[in-house]
């Protein structure tokens, strides 16, 4: 069989073990739904001096911690649970190229990113009326997303190497998900109201960056200068999460082992 | 399939350690096309380490390893199309149904066996659609044999097969482990149950701690190891003190004579002789051969005497 069809296959089981693992559905996949309608609610969707309401900038903030969820934290716990179980080391015993393990699940993650953005906008659209961005808008959120969804994905491969033990992954690797949604204008907006050098430490790290861009979708123009530096900076953007698509890859390349270092 | 002329798996001197402990210490054997052979020893007496060696998860600290005639590291890609290989334990998706898993590892495959059939021949068709992680102990080991062998492979590594079946599904395995070898493939796998190594391998290698503690085929072993119990049935309250001298013996019934020790052709003449000087009626004689069992408890429970042949 091809390496496609095999990576296909691959693909069809990840997905099926994600929908069957019903705590993994809630906890991963609906948190971040539920945590919008929550603070969408508790803020308020009025808009206050003409700029954009409470409920519309968390819309398109949170769809950057959907993305850190379903990549990011996805395919870290799923990767150190694999390892761990002895999944793939036993796949590795088996004529099936490295690459279709992981095209398997890239699937899973795509799909789940895709289908988590979808249901962000349809609370944020049903929910709390936003409205949708004009045409020329969906370029700029087509390139954020795929390219957040390949860093977070790469990061997570790589951070999933120093997970010891596959129980504590969902711990470990929310630690940094939730420290940064602190202090990349997530979870408090603006981002401007940080200190300084936390606005720096924030820069450094990509959530701050697909958050903004994010913003830069769906908030009217005006919003930018509730941003660092008063502009959405989408070159800034791309370059960023670019250094860091490569520092992923290198650190997966690095670090990938197929089984526990414990016997 | 392939020139019969590479040994299908051949180590050299290996050495595996795992921190400071050292699980191998410089084992060789070989293992020749279309033979069983059965690494027989006691938990932790390197087993395990030396398949991983075979199936390419780790180098040797020392020594080599060549199966199929290749790099079991080096040559991975070019290897895994021709290998089996049964873990011990774990994994396979926990969420998926023994049926998918097995389509799926038949996927991996250029010319696989029919799924469908090995669902039947290890009585796995009624848990198709169950997941993984409801399966049995039992099942899951089949599933597993079943995803070893699906890809058609020339060489198979058995890490315990049968433990945790039931008897029926030993009986089962057996029956295929011994079809594949009369079709040619060659089979290298562990096991503590001395039936099932007596039954099914050509070769035998007993490990202890990490060497070898002896080689052969079963008869070999246990030839060398002769005939370990007479029985002799003959007149009741014979008086032994004369056959005790060179024997060990009890009347355990009235009757019923149990000999052991030196019962080479000597020994075995020599009590007869005794019976016979002791004007005795001999109405039966039985000996008892020694198992594998009884070899392999007197080369393990053995102290470093009997360690260290390489």
């Amino acid at each position: 069989m091809s390496t496609l069809t095999v990576s296909l296959s691959r693909g069809h089981v990840e997905i099926l073990q994600f929908l069957r693992d019903r705590a993994a559905v809630v906890f991963t996949f609906l948190f971040p739904a539920m945590l919008l309608l929550l603070f969408g609610t508790i803020f308020g969707s009025d808009g206050e001096d003409g700029g954009a309401a409470a409920s519309r900038i968390f819309t398109a903030s949170m769809i950057a911690y959907g993305i850190l969820t379903t990549a990011f934290v996805t395919m870290g716990s799923g990767l150190a649970l694999d390892r761990e179980d002895g999944t793939l080391k036993r796949l590795r015993g088996t004529p099936m190229p490295m690459v279709a393990y992981m095209i398997g699940k890239a699937l899973l993650v795509l799909l789940l990113s895709v289908a988590e953005t979808v249901l962000l906008l349809l609370v944020g659209v049903l929910v709390f009326d936003m409205p949708l961005p004009p045409a020329a808008h969906w370029l700029t959120f087509a390139w954020v997303f795929v390219l957040s969804v390949v860093v977070c994905s790469l990061l997570g491969v790589a951070v999933s190497a120093i997970v010891k033990n596959a129980r504590s992954a969902g711990a470990i690797l929310n630690v940094p998900v939730v420290a940064l949604q602190f202090i990349s204008g997530v979870f408090i907006y603006p981002v401007i109201q940080l200190p300084e050098w936390l606005q720096n430490v924030a820069s450094i790290f990509p959530v701050r960056w697909v958050a903004q861009a994010f913003r830069s979708v769906f908030l009217p123009d005006a919003a930018k200068a509730q941003e660092i530096g008063g502009a959405w900076h989408l070159g800034q953007v791309a370059m960023v999460l670019g250094v860091w698509c490569v520092v992923g890859l290198a650190l997966c390349l690095l670090t990938f082992r197929w089984s526990s270092r414990s016997k | 399939m392939v020139s019969g002329d590479v040994a299908a798996v051949e180590v050299k001197d290996a050495v595996v350690r795992w921190g400071d402990t050292t699980a191998v210490d410089g084992v060789s054997l070989s293992l020749g096309r279309g033979r069983v052979l059965a690494l027989l020893g006691h938990n932790g007496a390197g087993k395990t380490s030396l398949l991983q060696v075979c199936e390419g998860f780790r180098r040797p600290d020392d020594g080599t390893a060549r199966v199929l005639g290749l790099d079991p590291v080096g040559d991975h890609d070019e290897l895994m199309p021709r290998l089996g290989i049964m873990l011990q334990s774990g994994g396979v998706y926990p969420w998926a149904a023994a049926g998918e898993i097995l389509r799926l590892f038949a996927g991996f495959a250029a010319n696989p066996l029919d799924p469908d059939m090995l669902l039947d021949r290890l009585g796995l068709r009624k848990v198709e659609r169950t997941r993984f992680r409801r399966l049995s102990g039992g099942e899951q080991q089949r599933l597993s044999l079943a995803v070893a062998l699906v890809g058609r492979p020339e060489l198979v590594f058995l890490d315990e097969p049968t433990a945790g079946m039931d008897t029926e599904a030993r009986h089962t395995t057996w029956q295929l482990i011994e079809e594949l070898r009369a079709d040619g493939v060659s089979v290298l796998l562990t096991t503590h149950l001395l039936d099932e190594a007596e039954r099914l391998a050509d070769d035998v290698v007993i490990m202890r701690n990490g060497r070898v503690a002896a080689t052969g085929t079963p008869a070999e072993l246990t030839a060398a190891a002769g005939i370990d119990l007479l029985e002799v049935r003959a007149d009741p309250g014979l008086d032994l003190t004369g056959l005790r001298a060179h024997h060990t013996v009890t009347e355990t019934s009235p009757g019923e004579y149990t000999i052991s020790g030196a019962l080479d052709t000597t020994g075995l003449a020599g009590v007869l002789t005794w019976f016979a000087a002791a004007d005795a009626q001999v109405t039966a004689v039985n000996s008892r051969r020694r198992t594998l069992e009884d070899v392999y408890l007197s080369l393990t429970a053995a102290h470093a005497t009997v360690g260290a042949g390489k």
